[in-house]
């Protein structure tokens, strides 16, 4: 089901939170709330399932405006970052409900329970506690939980966050496993940039209550609105450097390297600007040449990155196949893609 | 396993055993001087009982002339001890959740005011209390007096249970308001069953102290019709004419079993409680 966000504002008392957002998540994707800590993801996922209350706009579920109905109608099934388990009950109990609730025979319940507990792979837990299961599995049985009522919509707030790194991977592909097959229209709020590009259709990205760009996610990385947008995408992220523009090209602050910029994202005139040039755009071969020192290397396996420090004092990183042939302190001169190189405004904007 | 119910290596258990059996001798044998006092007879001037006889729990069978039976007296005990405990187990689950969860307009005051009326001493409210129980023509009622006894209980049970709810994450509510429970429904099936602990203490709580009070329903409700157990205990010291220390103790040691029973029953949950373990 489509959801719409329409000038939707929340505040909090005096703080205001979100201002004026719109959002369209379409019929079936998944669509990522990526941004920094306390920019406002949790806050617009309740008010999308009627936790919180909002103070302006409208949310509308398909063509249904459900701004003023309660939580309890909106058909949304919702996984918390703690899960919110109920302790005391079973998982089959945990599972069933929001069928009780409904008051569907017992029979019924017991069915569709089973077929849930197949879709998550939590066929033997039935009988078990919360506090009896592993991360992975309470994962797993909150999702089963938000599922069982076939909602319109599924938010997921952080649900990898307690997870380590490899059952993160898994439950990963195990969440956007679950929702294509039911096809279900879903939102997962996330800080983490490798979580939203790999698991969504689209990302909206969002700092300070605003959203600032909406996109899929090789689009958003190669093609950032702005400096924010460019700096959250990308592990190892972007480097910046700071210079002057001027007749097409810019002058690195405190050096005398110029940096000739492509056709498209030349400035007016002069003014300050910041460049960026992502790791793997920056190394032996491209066409603008760029002087600097080794200053660190760091071993990732089959690729090292390598952070290097030019004459300003700017920093640029390299992400290239393992070579053992450089080493700290080793002066290189190496080439950034003139054509990839990101050009932003004093105020942020890509230019 | 085996091994870990086992006192460890390096830490022996007897002499603390001893310790404690040693301290607590002389309690013991005064419960049992108590009892045995009951059901003997002694010589004059002798303090080794010489005689068995049951004529000390003749209270059972016959009523003392002027004096309500004990059964009857029983009954009120329970009465009263009951419902002052389900009245407070009531309210205060409730308002402790409403004070701990929902935008009460001036809670704070509230809950200040509570706290004022806890540490109020309940004895210089008695006259004021007699004179509006009288007024309202619940005087030498048992109502009047379980009355009054929840509401001088509940401060306590209301901040209990407050903190308690304070403690339970408010994940759980919204889980169960999105799976689409009504805020009653999370409240009585998800929000209730996680403070089950503190209500059970504090059930415990307000019956033991229901089964002891004492000066509430002596002054309220003195009448033989609705005496309860430590009035009827007062009486039988007070009556000079026909004194009998061995039949009061026989009383006394009748007064005390429901609540030897009840802490045989419930100990190993109110260890739960003190040791702060919340666990099945
Ligand atoms: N109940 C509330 N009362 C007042 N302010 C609140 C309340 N809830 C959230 N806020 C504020 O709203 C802002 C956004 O909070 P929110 O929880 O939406 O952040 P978030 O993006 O989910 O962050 P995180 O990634 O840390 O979970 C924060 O500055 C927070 O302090
Ligand atoms: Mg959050």
């Amino acid at each position: 089901m489509r959801i719409l966000l329409d000038h939707f504002s929340k505040s909090f008392g005096a703080v205001k939170v979100i201002e004026d957002m719109n959002l369209e998540i379409r019929d079936g994707e998944m669509l990522a709330l990526l941004g920094p800590s306390g920019c406002g993801k949790s806050t617009t996922l309740f008010s999308i399932c009627g936790i919180h209350r909002v103070s302006g706009g409208r949310i509308l579920f398909g063509d249904n405006d459900v701004t003023n109905v309660p939580s309890q109608l909106r058909n949304v099934g919702v996984v918390f970052q703690s899960y919110a388990l109920y302790p005391h009950m079973t998982v089959r109990q945990n599972i069933a409900f929001p069928l009780q609730v409904k008051g569907l025979a017992a029979a019924d319940i017991k069915q569709q329970v089973s077929a849930i507990a197949a879709l998550v792979h939590i066929e033997e837990l039935l009988e078990r506690r919360p506090a009896q299961l592993s991360g992975g599995q309470q994962q797993r049985v909150a999702l089963a939980r938000a599922l069982i009522r076939k909602p319109d919509v599924l938010l997921l707030d952080e649900p990898l966050a307690n997870l380590d790194a490899k059952l993160r991977l898994e439950m990963r592909s195990e969440i956007r496993r679950l929702q294509l097959e039911t096809g279900i229209t879903a939102i997962l709020v996330t800080h983490d940039q490798v979580e939203a590009m790999s698991m969504c259709d689209r990302i909206a990205i969002m700092n300070a209550g605003e959203i600032i760009q909406i996109a899929t996610p090789s689009e958003m990385y190669h093609d950032p609105r702005t400096e924010f947008v460019a700096g959250f995408l990308g592990n190892p992220p972007i480097a910046f450097l700071k210079g002057t523009a001027q007749d097409g090209a810019v002058l690195l602050d405190k050096s005398d390297i110029r940096i000739p910029l492509p056709g498209r994202g030349r400035p007016a005139g002069a003014g300050r600007v910041t460049l960026g040039i992502r790791p793997e755009d920056f190394g032996p071969q491209g066409d603008v040449q760029i002087p600097g020192t080794i200053v660190f290397v760091e071993t990732q396996g089959r690729e090292n990155l390598y952070d290097v420090r030019l004459a300003d004092g700017g920093m640029l990183r390299s992400i290239q196949p393992v070579r053992g042939d450089l080493k700290v302190g080793d002066a290189v001169t190496w080439a950034a893609a003139g054509d990839k190189i990101m050009v932003f405004g004093e105020d942020g904007s890509r230019l | 396993m085996a091994a870990s119910s086992a006192p460890s290596a390096n830490f022996r258990t007897w002499p603390i055993v001893l310790l404690l059996t040693l301290l607590s001798l002389p309690l013991v044998v005064m419960y049992i001087y108590l009892f045995v006092d009951t059901v003997t007879d002694s010589s004059t001037g002798s303090l080794i009982p010489d005689t068995f006889t049951l004529s000390h729990w003749d209270f059972l069978w016959h009523t003392k002339v002027g004096k309500p039976s004990v059964w009857v007296v029983l009954v009120n005990t329970l009465l009263f001890a009951t419902s002052t405990t389900t009245v407070v187990l009531l309210i205060s689950s409730m308002v402790g959740y409403a004070l701990s969860r929902l935008n009460v307009p001036g809670r704070s005051v509230l809950l200040a005011g509570v706290m004022v009326m806890h540490a109020f001493p309940s004895v210089t409210l008695l006259i004021a209390i007699f004179v509006v129980l009288q007024m309202v023509g619940l005087y030498n009622t048992l109502i009047g007096v379980i009355l009054v006894k929840a509401a001088l209980d509940l401060p306590l049970g209301i901040w209990l249970m407050k903190g308690f709810y304070d403690t339970v994450p408010w994940e759980i509510e919204m889980a169960g308001i999105t799976d689409g429970a009504s805020r009653f429904t999370v409240w009585r099936r998800l929000v209730l069953p996680q403070v089950f602990p503190a209500l059970a203490a504090l059930g415990l709580f307000a019956f033991l102290s229901g089964w002891s009070e004492f000066i509430l329903p002596r002054v309220l409700a003195p009448g033989n019709n609705v005496q309860v157990f430590s009035v009827y205990l007062a009486s039988l010291i007070a009556d000079d004419n026909n004194f009998d220390l061995s039949m009061f103790k026989a009383v006394g040691v009748f007064y005390a079993i429901p609540v030897i029973v009840l802490f045989v029953l419930f100990q190993r949950h109110l260890m739960n409680i003190y040791g702060g373990g919340t666990k099945g």
